[in-house]
C-alpha cells in the first residue's frame, strides 16, 4: 500500500514536472516567436511608415502627388488591371483543363504553369528583352509590322513590355489557388450536370463558379498585389522615367537619388504599395477565416 | 479483367464538355508569355560557342556573386527552419491573445514589393538606422555586408517554410507524441524522434523554395547589399542586371542559363519531395 502511494506520489511529482516544463517551453516558443515577428516584420513595417512622415505630411503630400509618381502609379495601375484580366481567364481555364480531365502529361503541365514562380524576376526581364529586344527573334517582325502600317510599335522599353512581363511573374497565381479547391471537390457533380444535358459554359456558371468563388477572389487580390509590386522584371525593359516606369522603379529612382528629400519621398510613394499590401492581408485574413468557418460547419453538418 | 478494360475505356470518354477549348487556350498562352521567351534566353546563349560560354561564365565576379548568392540563400533557408519551425508550432498548438495577427504578418513579405522591403531594410540596418544603430554599436555591421543580404532573404523566405509546415503539423495526429511519452521518452526526443520526421517533407519543401526564392532574389537584396565586387557583395541577379545595362547580352544570357538550370533542379527536387510526401499520405 505505502509503496504503491509512494509510487502514485513520485508519477504525480513527474507529471507536474513534465506539465512545468511544458509550461515553459509554452512561453519560450511564444517569445520567440513574438519577438521574431516584431523585429522582423512589424518593425519595417513602422520603420516605412514614420520614414514617409519624416517631413511632416505636407511634404509627404507634395511627394505623393509629383508629376513622376502620378505618371508611375498610372503605368502601373493600367499593366496591373490587364495582367489580372488575363492571368485570371488564363487561371480559370488551366485549372479546368488539369482539374476535370485526366491525360498524359498533366504533371508536366502543372510544373511548366508553376516556372514563374521559381524565377528569379531579372531572367524574366532577360528573357522579354531577347525575344522582343533589337537581338531578338521577334524584333524584325516588329520592324517589318512598322515598315509596313506605318506604326511605331515597341515592346521592349515601352508599355507593352512592362504588361508582359508583369503577366509573366503572376501567371500562375490564379490557377494555383482555384486548383486545389477543385481537386477537393472532384468532379462528380460536372459530370451528372454533363451527362443530363448541360453545356459547358451552365456548368461552370452553376455548378463550379459557386464552389471556387472565395479561392477566384483570394487568387485575383494576391495577383494584383503581385502585380503592383514588380520590380526585377520591369526594371530590364523600362528606361524612361514619368514614362514608361512602374511605382516600384519610381521609389528605386527617388531613394537611389540619395538627397534626404528624395528618400523621405521615395518612402511616401512606398506607403501607397504598403497601404495595399496591408488591405490585401487583411481580406486574405478574412477570407481564410470564411472558409475555415465554412468547413467547420460543413464538418458539424 | 474484361471489367477492368471497360473502366478504363469508360474513363477515357470524357464526359464534361470544353477539353479542346480550355487545352488549347492554355497551352497557347503558356507557350506565347512564357515557354516562348525563356527560350529565347535559351537559344542565345546556346549559340554562344562552348568556351566562350566557360569563360563568361567563370569570370572571377560572376564565380564570385554565385557563391555570394548560393551560401547566403543557403544560410538563410537554415534560419529560416529553425524559425519557421518555432512559428508554426507555436501558431499550431498554442493559444494566445494577438495569435491572428501573428499568423496574418507572416504573409507580409508576400505582400510587400520587394523593393519597398529593400530600401527599408537598408535604412534600419544602416548606420544610422534603428536597428542598424544600436548593432554599430557593439561592432556589427549589416547593411552592406553579407549578413545585410542574409537579413534580406530571411525576411522574403520566412514564410514560405511557415505555411508548408502549418498545414502539416494541423493534421499530425497527437496520438504519436502521446504514445512516445507514455513510453518513457522525454519531450525534446518525442519532438526529434517522433514529430521532426513525419514534418521533413514540409520542411524540405519550405527550405527548397526559401533557397530558390533567395537564389534568384533581385529587388529587395540589392539596396542592403551594398554591391560591391570588392567585398564580393554582388548577387547573381545584380550581376545580370549590370551586364544588361551595359548591353553585354551574351554575358548575360549566359549568367542567367546557370541560374535557370539551378531553378529547374530546384523546382524538380521539390516536386519529388511532394510527389514521395502524397505516396506516403496516400499509403496511410
Amino acid at each position: 500500500m505505502a509503496d504503491d502511494k509512494n509510487r502514485m506520489g513520485k508519477v504525480m511529482n513527474e507529471q507536474e514536472k513534465f506539465e512545468k516544463r511544458k509550461k515553459i517551453t509554452k512561453y519560450v516558443l511564444i517569445t520567440i516567436s513574438v519577438l521574431f515577428v516584431f523585429f522582423m516584420l512589424v518593425m519595417p513595417l513602422f520603420c516605412i511608415v514614420s520614414s514617409s512622415l519624416k517631413q511632416g505630411l505636407g511634404f509627404y503630400f507634395k511627394s505623393v502627388s509629383s508629376k513622376y509618381v502620378v505618371s508611375a502609379l498610372k503605368v502601373t495601375l493600367f499593366a496591373t488591371v490587364i495582367a489580372v484580366v488575363i492571368n485570371t481567364f488564363f487561371g480559370l481555364c488551366a485549372a479546368w483543363v488539369t482539374t476535370k480531365f485526366s491525360f498524359k502529361g498533366k504533371q508536366v503541365l502543372a510544373t511548366l504553369i508553376d516556372i514563374p514562380f521559381s524565377i528569379s524576376p531579372v531572367i524574366v526581364g532577360l528573357a522579354f528583352l531577347m525575344t522582343f529586344g533589337r537581338l531578338g527573334w521577334f524584333y524584325p517582325v516588329i520592324r517589318w509590322f512598322n515598315s509596313v502600317f506605318g506604326a511605331n510599335v515597341r515592346i521592349a522599353f515601352a508599355i507593352p513590355g512592362v504588361v508582359l512581363a508583369t503577366i509573366f511573374v503572376t501567371f500562375p497565381f490564379v490557377s494555383r489557388e482555384i486548383i486545389p479547391v477543385l481537386n477537393a471537390q472532384g468532379k462528380d457533380e460536372e459530370e451528372a450536370a454533363a451527362l443530363m444535358g448541360a453545356g459547358g459554359f451552365k456548368i461552370f456558371f452553376k455548378i463550379t463558379f459557386p464552389q471556387i468563388k472565395w479561392a477566384l477572389i483570394y487568387g485575383i487580390i494576391l495577383c494584383t498585389s503581385r502585380a503592383l509590386g514588380e520590380f526585377g522584371a520591369v526594371n530590364a525593359l523600362s528606361k524612361t522615367r514619368g514614362e514608361t516606369f512602374t511605382l516600384p522603379l519610381e521609389i528605386d529612382a527617388l531613394y537611389m537619388s540619395g538627397t534626404e528629400n528624395s528618400i523621405t519621398a521615395a518612402f511616401a510613394a512606398s506607403s501607397i504599395l504598403v497601404i495595399i499590401a496591408v488591405v490585401v492581408l487583411v481580406l486574405r485574413n478574412i477570407l481564410e477565416y470564411r472558409a475555415k468557418k465554412k468547413g467547420q460547419e460543413q464538418a458539424a453538418s | 479483367m474484361e471489367e477492368t478494360v471497360k473502366l478504363k475505356k469508360a474513363k477515357k470518354t470524357r464526359v464534361i464538355p470544353g477539353f479542346k477549348l480550355t487545352m488549347g487556350i492554355t497551352v497557347t498562352m503558356l507557350s506565347l508569355i512564357v515557354l516562348i521567351p525563356l527560350a529565347s534566353v535559351m537559344v542565345y546563349s546556346l549559340k554562344l560557342p562552348p568556351s566562350e560560354f566557360i569563360k563568361l561564365i567563370t569570370k572571377q565576379n560572376v564565380v564570385y556573386a554565385f557563391t555570394t548568392s548560393i551560401v547566403c540563400s543557403f544560410i538563410a533557408a537554415v534560419i529560416n527552419v529553425i524559425f519557421g519551425v518555432i512559428l508554426a508550432w507555436t501558431l499550431v498548438k498554442y493559444d494566445f491573445p494577438g495569435k491572428r495577427i501573428l499568423d496574418g504578418f507572416i504573409e507580409l513579405p508576400f505582400a510587400l514589393p520587394t523593393a519597398v522591403a529593400g530600401i527599408t531594410l537598408s535604412k534600419m540596418y544602416s548606420d544610422t538606422g534603428i536597428l542598424g544603430k544600436p548593432l554599430a554599436a557593439i561592432g556589427i555591421k549589416v547593411s552592406y555586408t553579407h549578413l545585410g543580404i542574409i537579413v534580406a532573404l530571411i525576411f522574403i523566405g520566412i514564410p514560405f517554410v511557415v505555411r508548408n509546415v502549418q498545414p502539416v503539423l494541423e493534421k499530425l495526429d497527437g496520438q504519436y507524441e502521446e504514445a512516445a511519452y507514455i513510453l518513457g521518452a522525454s519531450p525534446s526526443k518525442t519532438f526529434f524522434k517522433v514529430i521532426l520526421p513525419e514534418l521533413r517533407p514540409a520542411i524540405l519543401t519550405g527550405f527548397g523554395l526559401a533557397f530558390a526564392r533567395g537564389i534568384g532574389e533581385y529587388g529587395s537584396v540589392i539596396y542592403i547589399s551594398g554591391n560591391s565586387a570588392k567585398e564580393h557583395t554582388q548577387v547573381v541577379s545584380y550581376v545580370i542586371m549590370q551586364k544588361l545595362s551595359y548591353i553585354d547580352y551574351a554575358s548575360a544570357t549566359a549568367i542567367a542559363l546557370v541560374m535557370l538550370v539551378i531553378s529547374f533542379l530546384l523546382l524538380f527536387a521539390i516536386n519529388v519531395i511532394q510527389m514521395k510526401q502524397a505516396k506516403r499520405t496516400n499509403n496511410i
